[in-house]
């Protein structure tokens, strides 16, 4: 495998995805090019970065509308 | 190819060899979500016989996650509330035609992916093709091969890193967006999002690809050790 062929399965490989077979020849390529190792833990880290730099917040106003919808709902099913 | 850069690093070969072994166990955030508690199916059970607190009970579990979703997918907050609120309008009024296949949280992300994907597609007519096949390989080939050292991200305070990464979310094509959204923040495995968005795995395979190393480019213009912060 070339750095090419490491590069289009990399996402695979961080997913635990790939057969066996594909995985071995992917990491005897990592053992010698450092490039694509370092590619391979930066796509890694960039992952984590993008899921803990994701604020999960809901504005006050957001919240109170959207409560305020799903009674008016529930009460037009009622009536 | 990446000879320049391959004669710079010989020093640092040890070290990535030493942390190939940490990079070849499948990502923790791959794991089922957390958010998904084992009261979910009692709870829906409830509200589908028609207990309201029930319903508001799911409500609040995930209008945090679903009002992210769609405002990374929409990029519009005015879009994000209205694609959140008629996803939870839309999945109280089909309750009834939720079988339990799926998870209700995976069931109420593609209502929601849904919704706002309309939203975009309203503002973007023409634009937001997912099914598309992705041409070409030569883009995947990555540009920025800097190394960015050890923990890179406390170089930054969070508020930076959430600006950086918004800035990014925001331009990214919508193609590519969504479907890193999906896996990546909002942690649906590659069938959960085929699902959801109505496109094959290798497509999702594919655009998560792209989307991540797009990712890794843009972090790179930050993270590298020769950017003075």
């Amino acid at each position: 495998m070339n750095c090419k062929g490491v590069i289009r399965e990399i996402s695979n490989y961080i997913d635990g995805e790939l057969d066996p077979a594909v995985k071995q020849e992917l990491e005897r390529h990592l053992s010698h090019c450092e490039d694509c190792t370092m590619i391979l833990d930066q796509t890694r880290k960039s992952i984590e970065i993008l899921c803990d730099a994701q604020p999960v917040e809901l504005p006050r106003d957001v919240h109170d509308r959207l409560h305020q919808a799903i009674r008016e709902k529930f009460s037009r099913r009622t009536n | 190819m990446f000879s320049a850069i391959v004669m710079s690093q010989k020093d640092l070969l040890p070290r990535w060899r030493g942390v190939l072994e940490t990079l070849s166990t499948p990502n923790p955030h791959r794991l089922p979500s957390s958010i998904v508690r084992d009261d979910e199916q009692s709870l829906v059970s409830a509200a589908k016989k028609g207990d309201a607190r029930a319903f508001e009970e799911l409500v609040s579990r995930y209008e945090r996650k679903i009002f992210r979703l769609t405002s990374n997918i929409t990029g519009n907050h005015e879009d994000a509330e209205d694609a959140m609120q008629e996803a939870f309008l839309k999945a109280y009024s089909h309750l009834d035609s939720f079988q339990g296949a799926s998870r209700f949280y995976t069931w109420l992300v593609r209502i929601a992916a849904n919704e706002a994907l309309m939203r975009l597609r309203r503002r973007r007519p023409g634009m937001v093709s997912l099914d598309e096949p992705i041409q070409g390989e030569t883009d995947l080939m990555p540009r920025e091969l800097e190394d960015w050292g050890a923990n890179p991200e406390q170089r930054y305070a969070q508020s930076e890193l959430e600006e950086i990464l918004s800035e990014f979310v925001d331009k990214l094509e919508p193609e590519y967006r969504i479907v890193l959204v999906l896996r990546d923040v909002e942690e649906l495995s590659a069938e959960e999002t085929s699902e959801a968005l109505g496109i094959s795995i290798s497509a999702v395979k594919s655009r998560l690809l792209r989307g991540r190393l797009k990712l890794r480019e843009k972090l790179s213009r930050y993270l590298r050790l020769d950017v003075p912060n």
